[in-house]
């Protein structure tokens, strides 16, 4: 119906329309009472910028539009948005509130709305990551209310962490941490460094062996007219980081379990912490990605949430677009299944970076479906 | 009302086409009539012959304006979301043979797989500063096969032609093309990678679930199956 919204009928005009705006003040009114500056992004954004942070993917899932200037998508979130305008405003700390619709493209037959509602809240440049996590999660969890919902929450840092930990080459975990996000890759990758190793190696072998006798440039240059911009240099070396691969031990079994371990971890965030502190065990390096867990365990406590009832999945976010690095979390109605996630946000840090193409800037945020969020206290009410 | 049958309305598809039908006995004539072309066909009743572009064959199927229509594969994948849902493979045809490829420059011998690919895509963007460039016009195709095999720090440059020339002229790094015969892929110094086929596809005859299929239209539908040894599907 021409007057309904997603997840929520007749809410276009009249008293639909009036009981959606109290709930979208209500919302915001937590937000900004932390003293975040209200803020509205433009809806056409560029899509190479969209193109270059999520890859092609996106094209799947956003509506792409141009004209004579440029091609644009309409917003499919207000993370990209908000980075943007955050940097136009050259400031340092910023907190920021905001609401409007969003914009997916979702697949042929599927009945999940293409324009919904988002509200939300981000915190850039502040110093603190702990207490900033729980500014955000203390707001967010302040504006959903007694409303239904279960939180659930991860952190991508921990894996990228135990990546990091790994005794592996440098090579390995740059191409772990580079498909964190892609599960079944991710799998494939460690059998490749694994158990598959000696297969790999198999594969490699002739093209090892013409390296090691010096016949590599002959081997190139025969086997085609270098044409494109990728160059014969460029062949010659990832030849070489083949044959690196190839002469590398594969990777220990413990690594692989460890890393494992770290993401199949499950729980309240407390049993979460405890599990972890088990695991670091003679991992360098991960211990103080436990610590970073800890102590925004302690802001929770600190800002009145209680650890013990927060659940913690160690995969969790890893599914999502890969922009999280940090701190996840996300929010679903426990008795209302046809309902979306009501909430989810994170840290993303190396968003930021990758945008500003230098430094960046610490970015931590969370938004609200506000439509399905009403619509769980129609039902409720 | 008659069955709506869509054929090319020009080139090697539309020859197969009307010697395929031909040979079971489904006479497809072509008449001049001032600019257009018409079509009849003969030897069966109740079929009214369309003449259409074959790029619009598969959309007009999805929507029920065709109740029939012969078109690759490939066109069919690539433009109607969830096709399998909406039309019905008939038949196959026997010619139109060609196989949707992703192809790099032959003296990449770094990249032989799509994992490969995968690999270089990302060091290209590190040093090159933006995605590797993949020309096709097979987007849809291609984003989910790619998709499949976990590529990322790829982009797709449209080519609605001449693809093969695409890395020569330095527009794409690699492709991803329909070939028959992988000779032209040669002669412009490509080579297909081992796990780099997305589609083998044919000229095929499809059958519309879209369309109305009234008590007249079935008789006919029995008919021409019962000449082209197809089972009769249900609609």
């Amino acid at each position: 119906m021409v007057t309904d919204r997603a997840y929520l009928k007749g809410a276009r005009m009249g008293a639909g329309l009036s009981q959606l705006d109290a709930e979208i003040s209500s919302v915001l009114g937590v937000l900004m009472s932390s003293g975040a500056d209200r803020v509205e992004p433009e809806v056409l954004q560029p899509a190479d910028v969209l193109l270059d942070l999520y890859g092609e993917d996106i094209r799947a899932r956003a509506f792409v539009t141009r004209d004579d200037r440029a091609e644009m998508m309409l917003r499919p979130d207000f993370t990209v948005p908000l980075v943007r305008l955050h940097a136009a405003a050259e400031l340092e700390e910023a907190r920021y509130a905001y609401c409007g619709p969003v914009w997916r493209r979702q697949e042929f037959g599927s009945e999940r709305p293409r324009e919904y509602l988002q509200a939300g809240f981000e915190l850039f440049g502040a110093s603190d990551q702990a207490t900033a996590d729980a500014e955000v999660l203390a707001l967010i969890l302040e504006a959903v209310g007694d409303a239904g919902v279960r939180f659930v929450t991860g952190d991508m840092g921990l894996a990228i962490s135990a990546i990091d930990a790994l005794d592996a080459s440098d090579a390995r975990k740059a191409a772990l941490r580079r498909h964190l996000w892609r599960p079944q890759r991710f799998q494939s990758l460690l059998r490749r460094y694994g158990v598959d190793h000696a297969l790999h190696v198999e594969k490699r072998r002739e093209l090892v062996e013409v390296l090691n006798s010096g016949g590599l440039d002959a081997a190139i240059r025969d086997a085609g007219k270098p044409v494109g911009l990728r160059s014969a240099d460029e062949v010659a070396r990832r030849v070489r980081a083949l044959a690196e691969e190839s002469e590398t031990a594969p990777l220990d079994p413990g690594a692989v379990s460890f890393l494992e371990a770290v993401l199949a971890v499950k729980g309240s965030s407390t049993e979460a912490l405890a599990r972890l502190r088990d695991l670091q065990d003679g991992q360098a390096g991960f211990a103080q990605a436990v610590d970073r867990l800890e102590a925004r365990l302690a802001a929770f406590e600190a800002r009145g949430i209680d650890p013990e009832e927060l659940a913690f999945e160690g995969s969790f976010g890893r599914t999502t677009l890969e922009y999280y690095d940090g701190f996840v979390f996300g929010a679903e109605a426990v008795d209302a299944p046809d309902l979306p996630a009501l909430a989810s946000g994170g840290r993303y840090d190396a968003l930021t970076r990758t945008l500003s193409q230098g430094d960046g800037m610490t970015a931590v945020g969370g938004m609200i479906r506000v439509e399905a969020l009403a619509a769980l206290r129609r039902a409720g009410a | 009302m008659s069955v709506k049958l869509g054929i090319p309305s020009k080139g090697r598809l539309q020859e197969g086409t009307i010697d395929w039908f031909g040979e079971r006995g489904i006479r497809i004539s072509k008449s001049r009539m001032g600019r257009e072309y018409q079509g009849q066909v003969e030897g069966i009743e109740g079929v009214e012959l369309v003449l259409i572009s074959a790029g619009e064959i598969p959309g007009e199927l999805a929507a029920g304006r065709l109740h029939l229509g012969v078109t690759g594969q490939d066109l069919v994948r690539e433009e109607i979301a969830r096709w399998s849902e909406r039309l019905v493979e008939l038949s196959p045809m026997g010619f139109g043979f060609a196989d949707l490829v992703v192809a790099v420059p032959a003296f990449w011998v770094d990249v032989v797989s799509m994992s490969d690919l995968d690999a270089a895509a990302a060091r290209f963007r590190a040093v090159h500063g933006h995605r590797l460039r993949v020309a096709t016009k097979y987007h849809h195709l291609v984003r989910e096969f790619f998709r499949s095999h976990g590529v990322a720090d790829y982009q797709l440059v449209d080519s609605q032609g001449a693809t093969e020339g695409t890395v020569r002229n330095l527009t794409a790094e690699a492709v991803a093309d329909i070939t028959s015969t992988g000779s032209t892929l040669r002669e412009n110094h490509l080579r297909v990678l081992d796990d780099g086929l997305i589609l083998k596809s044919g000229a095929t005859l499809f059958l519309s679930g879209a369309a109305e299929w009234g008590d007249g239209e079935r008789e006919a539908l029995v008919e021409v199956c019962s000449r082209i040894g197809a089972e009769v599907p249900g609609v």
